[in-house]
């Protein structure tokens, strides 16, 4: 099991190595976010009881986190497919769990590391929500999880760069918008709510603006979540061996 | 110490290694020789497990590549035909990382990092991103990498491909020297001359199927000591001797023009595959 300490410290110290070009390039997208939707459009829009920027501030945690924990996955295809350096870890006495514990937390820290971005943009834009609430914290890490372990275990399964980037147009990419991210799921019929329900970004999304505005938690989307980061956990430590040819 | 013994390996309808039997002995320098897609890298990816074996047995100092893989890769170091560097990382990080993942204490670490980059003359670009170096020294990154737990096996897949004439020449006498201090080193190449100067053993593979395995002056003896190559209608023929006399015996015999040499490791492989290494 140690092994998993050798991937983890790869990846911060690449972390360390592109440190600013990393915060700049996560605090583009929200800050765009911010000043369109929450500042432009969103000014004279309240939601339940709240300022528009209020709402969007918890949405935008919950899909950065996401993407951010998600890249973890592009980042193994590169290393597996240009440079190489999987091999280095393949041919290491580090078991499976090793690995993808090492790449999964390496997905967690790069997420906590946005959301760090997103709490400070929206103290800049005067947005005062309940970041100290451990249940915020909770949700943003079971979030993490969920997405890393899923990239981790794609990464493993995918045959090219491309096929992991066609999976983020058609799955992640339109989580990103209709989990709850921008407007109340509730807005939507019926019916798409149930599809939405679905989805673990929704319940991301529900747990992280709950938890930010001080109500009372549910904790189905936390057990949710936990179950899936379990599953695609447990998926990703089964089909490293499939990168094996 | 690394005993293989019928190993076939097939991706789909392409069957890459045929029955391959070796045994390579400790402390041997051995150099697996052929062509481009004959099986040599995947010979290596299944005994360092990358790769898995469709049938067969391997074993690496007596732990079995499938059943004991962990076990069996901590005997080996490899070094990869890419240089698969983190080349934004410096050339301390590179090691510590290869370290970490052989579960090497801190002290030891430390210990070997130092006494390795003493050992290639890094010493001095110890905290010097990869990105920054040349290939040579790239390429001995890559060597004392492999080196950092102390293998009892170098797996080495075509070290010196892509460096020029000297730096390979540096390569082999760091290659010799690794030798010298007990480590088994099995190197791929379709270099003959580097199989020439570094082998005590090569063997030859050829569309997965191993033809023949000896000494590099065995091989060669089997076609005599000295070539003529003759130059007829656009196409080269070789002839081989015995002695010297006898090849200019024959020479002066010729209308067409030729080149008078001595045998080597290509020679050995033509005659026994009918194609060139190259």
């Amino acid at each position: 099991m140690n092994g998993f300490f050798a991937v983890y410290y790869r990846e911060m110290m690449i972390l360390r190595c592109r440190f600013l070009k990393m915060i700049a390039s996560m605090a583009v997208s929200p800050f765009l976010y911010l000043i369109a939707f929450g500042y432009a459009m969103g000014k004279s829009v309240t939601i339940h009881g709240h300022t528009y920027m209020e709402f969007l501030i918890p949405g935008l945690v919950a899909m950065s986190s996401m993407n951010r924990a998600f890249v973890i996955g592009s980042e193994i295809n590169i290393s597996r497919f240009y440079w190489h350096i999987f091999e280095e870890f393949q041919a290491a006495p580090i078991s499976n769990i090793s690995y993808v514990l090492g790449e999964t937390l390496g997905g967690i820290t790069r997420a906590f590391l946005s959301v760090g971005i997103i709490i400070g943009l929206g103290l800049l834009f005067g947005v005062m929500i309940d970041y100290w609430n451990i249940m915020f914290w909770v949700a943003v890490f079971l979030n993490s999880f969920v997405f890393s372990s899923l990239a981790v275990g794609m990464a493993m399964m995918v045959r090219s760069h491309a096929d992991q980037a066609m999976f983020t147009n058609f799955v992640i990419t339109p989580m990103a918008f209709l989990g709850g991210t921008f407007f109340p799921v509730s807005r939507l019929p019926v019916w798409a709510q149930k599809i939405i329900l679905l989805l673990p970004l929704t319940h991301a999304s529900n747990a992280i603006r709950a938890a930010s505005f001080g109500n009372p938690v549910d904790m189905f989307s936390y057990v949710i979540l936990l179950g899936t980061g379990l599953v695609f956990f447990l998926i990703a430590v089964k089909v490293v061996s499939m990168a094996r040819d | 110490m690394i005993r293989i013994e019928k190993l076939n390996k097939v991706y789909g309808h392409s069957h890459v290694l045929k029955d391959v039997s070796l045994h390579v002995r400790e402390g041997e320098m051995f150099a697996y020789l052929g062509p481009n897609g004959a099986g040599k890298t995947t010979t290596i990816r299944i005994l360092t497990g990358l790769t898995r074996l469709s049938s067969g047995d391997a074993w690496l100092n007596g732990f079995h590549v499938e059943r004991e893989t962990l076990a069996a890769k901590r005997q080996c170091g490899v070094v990869f035909q890419a240089i698969n560097l983190d080349s934004e990382l410096t050339v301390f990080e590179n090691l510590t990382i290869h370290g970490l993942l052989f579960h090497m204490p801190l002290k030891e670490r430390k210990q070997r990092i130092n006494e390795l980059v003493d050992y290639v003359g890094l010493s001095d670009k110890l905290n010097v991103a990869v990105s920054r170096l040349s290939g040579g020294l790239k390429r001995r990154l890559t060597i004392i990498r492999a080196l950092m737990h102390s293998p009892r096996i170098l797996f080495l897949d075509e070290p010196t491909v892509g460096l020029d004439a000297s730096i390979r020449r540096r390569i082999w006498a760091l290659m010799k020297k690794i030798q010298k201090n007990g480590t088994t080193i099995f190197l791929t190449t379709h270099y003959i001359e580097e199989a020439e100067f570094l082998a005590e053993r090569v063997a030859f593979i050829d569309e997965g199927r191993v033809v023949a395995v000896d000494s590099p002056q065995a091989l060669i003896s089997r076609q005599g000591e000295w070539a003529i190559d003759l130059m007829m209608n656009d196409n080269i023929r070789s002839r081989y001797f015995r002695t010297k006399e006898e090849a200019k015996q024959y020479a002066e015999q010729q209308e067409d023009s030729f080149s008078f040499r001595r045998v080597n490791l290509e020679d050995a492989f033509l005659s026994l595959t009918g194609k060139k290494v190259k």
